[in-house]
């Protein structure tokens, strides 16, 4: 009994003296999913010997848990696929402002914070999508069209709830302030031909069997299932190319504050900005690289080019809560 | 007044309501601010609705689970015929499928661009109508499929033990079978039924998974929306706290409605009592069977179809660790959970003051919440024990002063032992029940006390309890997802965490492989156990 006391206080000594971390490594929180972030690490370290440790979850969790933890984090990347949670994640203050010469050459400024907390990584368009067999392009031409009577019970959308369709209607209401936003979305929502979808791929695949013509989702989704099925009777259209241009959103990432390995991490950082990783990254996805230098996908770049709207996607989280609560109102489930 | 050999009891009984109490404080003192702007939009825009909806999806729930539950259980329990054998076990399968698999299996499958109203189209034109899917009735389906295990379990187990001496009595006396079982079946085997029933409600209203594949809105999902959307993790706590009150009302109303019926334990039974032949016999078969293939066959087979499309691109030598660390946890934490709470049992029975009742209520309190609210919770909790206790501890030791409990093991390790004490704790506070105290005075009196009357006596007797409330909480830890996405070590992914990063891109069917892997994991002590207490009391 005395023995196994003994070896218990020993053992939970051992514990609590702890190890002393290795310096080659980083370590990522990231909202991003393993099988699209692990072969950019995977291929960092194969060039510079620096491990990744990462854990996937979602934004929330993750910045309660960076919150939480403050200077005692073992994080020293925080990876998210929105810039609204980008956003919150600098306004908690877990983020470390960068000076990075090598970010600023590579990444636009309207895809970066202000402050050089976060960058983006890769863009995706949040778009209008038609069926081949029902619409014409011409029938289409901007988001706000989409309220219009002749689409009654023709349209699809994915939840409000999703992060995505916060950051639309966010930068809608920066642009028409929130009394026209809300008259579009009311039109929107009137349009319905079937309840909101829990996701984007789902909604593709309605448009695609004939439940709705036309629909609002992200555009790798409908990357990964044109790949899938290259006979989809789906399209994608961008529209507001004569006034401000297509939605974009993107993922990225910041070095937190108390990041143990900052060095480190901003060098990975950096890195994932190079050409080198750029074209993964976003390859990995179907996205737009944020690298301008570096050319999409074929997937992607059969898709045509097109305006982008220039508004820093900062403003998504900015007027995100505003965002919602105008969606709930206009009864966008 | 306790006695002083009952307060004995009392340090394990505080010790464990203590580090259930610990996250439950968190969503307590979340209330001392409170966002005007957020509860006003809430209440004028959300609350209504999601509480009606709430409603309705309780209501239904509990009455399908306990239709389902209570008839299964009473056919394989005291029935015979064709299939009775296999179906007994098999209809403990669909526990092992979790709510979101279930779920976006039957709208993936049954939706409108899913291959059966595809091919439906195909046959009859487009003009086919075909009832909405992604609707209130369909989520209650798939939660009744998914929940009713709970009360057959406890409704099988209740009725097996009943014996069949009792029901011959009441044959004797004149009733029908029918009336039989409503006069004296089936009050007696209550507090199983009531304690199943308040475990299948428990979940759907913390349930997220499944109700968001639906887009079905109900009070969990505000929690959740205040917390991603708003981010305001205080009024999302404050909501979650809402919650933890109404399930406590459940809770107290599961303890009432049992009220004085005292679980008893009869001779097992031996042949069947009722041989059912012609079309009764049938129509048992046909019902069984529905509810077979509705829950587990046809599930599994949209499975192995996506499994064959999608999923088997992506099977390579990362899944043996994945299954490797699910079974490590899951066996882990079941090993842990049902320890304690056989203390805690045992703490119950030896001192049955108000004080220890109300102690092991509160221990019993984690399953209540939705898991990412607990989870979350844990995580606060921790990191605050991490930075307050632990690192000035490992500083002053001369350690490297870094905080040890989260993200360790033992940190989830414990999460999983709060939030599913209240699963272990159910069947095993039923079983010891049902050993009269007479049995124990006996031993005593022939000399057997203390340990050895535990290993003796107790244990033979605890065995199909202990080994349920295993099963129960090495399943639910397979599928949990929450806490395993928010504690996990780094490296330490489990099948569910590979479901949740397909599910979250709308990858539904490859989220196949990993949630068919996860079936399959489960199954294994399904099958054991079902078998195993078949063979002893069947």
């Amino acid at each position: 009994m005395q023995v196994s006391k003994c070896l218990l206080a020993a053992l939970s000594l051992t514990a609590l003296a702890g190890t002393v971390q290795a310096a080659d490594e980083v370590v990522v929180y990231s909202a991003r999913i393993d099988e699209l972030i692990k072969p950019v690490f995977d291929a960092y370290t194969a060039k510079t010997g620096v491990a990744v440790k990462f854990i996937t979850d979602k934004e929330a969790p993750l910045l309660a848990r960076l919150q939480a933890e403050g200077e005692n984090t073992p994080a020293d990347m925080l990876i998210t696929v929105d810039a609204g949670n980008l956003w919150q994640a600098e306004q908690q203050g877990v983020l470390k402002p960068l000076k990075s010469a090598v970010i600023d050459a590579n990444i636009p400024p309207q895809y970066r914070s202000s402050t050089g907390a976060w960058t983006g990584l890769s863009l995706r368009a949040r778009t209008i999508f038609y069926s081949t067999e029902r619409v014409q392009p011409s029938e289409l031409s901007t988001y706000e069209a989409l309220a219009d009577e002749n689409w009654e019970g023709r349209l699809c959308l994915r939840t409000s709830k999703k992060v995505y369709n916060q950051s639309l209607t966010a930068t809608l209401i920066e642009t028409h302030g929130a009394a026209k936003t809300e008259e579009v979305i009311k039109g929107w929502v009137n349009n319905l031909a079937t309840d909101v979808f829990a996701d984007d791929t789902a909604l593709l695949q309605a448009i695609d069997a004939g439940q709705c013509d036309v629909g609002i989702t992200n555009t790798y989704y409908y990357g990964r299932l044109h790949q899938q099925q290259p006979d989809l009777k789906v399209k994608p259209y961008w529209p507001n190319q004569n006034d401000r241009g297509v939605h974009v959103n993107l993922a990225g990432a910041g070095v937190t504050k108390y990041a143990p390995h900052a060095d480190a991490a901003q060098k990975l950082l950096e890195w994932m900005t190079t050409e080198e990783a750029q074209a993964l990254f976003a390859g990995l996805n179907q996205e737009f690289p944020a690298n301008p230098k570096v050319p999409a996908s074929k997937e992607v770049q059969a898709w045509g080019s097109f305006k982008a709207d220039a508004i820093p996607v900062e403003v998504a989280g900015k007027r995100q809560a505003e965002a919602i609560m105008l969606m709930d109102r206009a009864g966008w489930n | 007044m306790a006695h002083p050999a009952q307060r004995r009891w009392y340090p394990i009984a505080f010790a464990v309501a203590l580090l259930v109490l610990l996250p439950l404080s968190v969503l307590l003192f979340s209330w001392h601010e409170i966002d005007q702007k957020i509860w006003a939009h809430l209440w004028q825009t959300q609350l209504p609705r999601l509480l009606g909806n709430t409603l309705v999806l309780v209501l239904g729930v509990g009455v399908g689970v306990t239709l389902l539950g209570v008839s299964l259980a009473w056919l394989t329990s005291l029935c015979e015929f064709p299939g009775r054998r296999w179906l007994d076990w098999a209809l403990m399968l669909p526990f092992a499928i979790p709510a979101y698999v279930l779920a976006f299996v039957f709208v993936g499958l049954l939706d409108f661009a899913g291959p059966l109203q595809t091919l439906l189209r195909e046959w009859f034109g487009s003009g086919v109508r075909f009832p909405r899917v992604r609707s209130t009735g369909g989520v209650i389906i798939v939660l009744v499929l998914v929940f009713y295990p709970y009360v057959y379990l406890l409704a099988r187990n209740a009725f097996l033990a009943q014996g069949k001496g009792l029901m011959e009595a009441a044959r004797v006396l004149g009733l029908s079978p029918w009336r039989a079982f409503w006069r004296v079946a089936l009050p007696m085997a209550r507090p199983a039924i009531g304690a199943g029933l308040a475990l299948a409600i428990m979940e759907t209203l913390a349930d997220f998974g499944a109700v968001s594949v639906f887009n079905f809105d109900t009070f969990t999902t505000a929690i959740y929306k205040t917390w991603y959307g708003f981010y305001s993790l205080t009024s999302a706590t404050q909501l979650a706290s809402l919650l933890l009150l109404a399930v406590m009302l459940v809770l107290y109303g599961e303890r009432r409605a049992r009220g004085a019926v005292r679980p008893t334990n009869e001779r097992p039974r031996g042949k069947a009592l009722y041989h059912l032949s012609g079309g009764k016999a049938f129509a048992a078969s046909a019902w069984c069977g529905l509810v077979f293939a509705c829950g587990f066959v046809i599930p599994l087979l949209q499975l192995i179809v996506w499994f064959w499309q999608r999923g088997r691109f992506d099977l390579d030598e990362r899944y043996s660790a994945l299954i490797l660390h699910t079974l490590y946890l899951g066996a882990l934490a079941a090993l842990i959970t049902v320890s304690v709470a056989l203390l805690l049992a045992f703490a119950r029975r030896l001192a049955p003051t108000r004080l220890m009742r109300s102690t092991i209520g509160l221990a019993n309190l984690g399953y209540a919440l939705p898991g990412s609210m607990l989870a979350v919770a844990i995580m606060l909790a921790f990191s605050y024990l991490d930075r307050e206790l632990v690192i000035p501890l490992s500083s002053w030791l001369g350690g490297a002063g870094k905080p040890v409990l989260l993200g360790s093991l033992s940190a989830l390790l414990l999460a999983y032992l709060i939030r599913f004490m209240a699963v272990a704790y159910g069947p095993l506070e039923n079983s010891l029940a049902r050993i009269r105290p007479s049995l124990p005075e006996a031993s005593r009196s022939l000399g057997v006390g203390g340990v050895g009357l535990f290993f003796k006596v107790y244990l033979p007797l605890l065995v199909p309890g202990a080994l349920s409330a295993a099963l129960l909480v090495f399943v639910d830890v397979l599928k949990e997802m929450p806490a395993t996405l928010l504690m996990r070590p780094f490296g330490w992914d489990t099948l569910s965490v590979r479901v949740f990063e397909m599910t979250s891109e709308g990858e539904w069917a490859r989220a196949a492989l990993p949630a068919l892997t996860l079936v399959m994991v489960g199954l294994l002590p399904v099958v054991l156990l079902i078998r195993r207490s078949a063979r002893r009391l069947g």
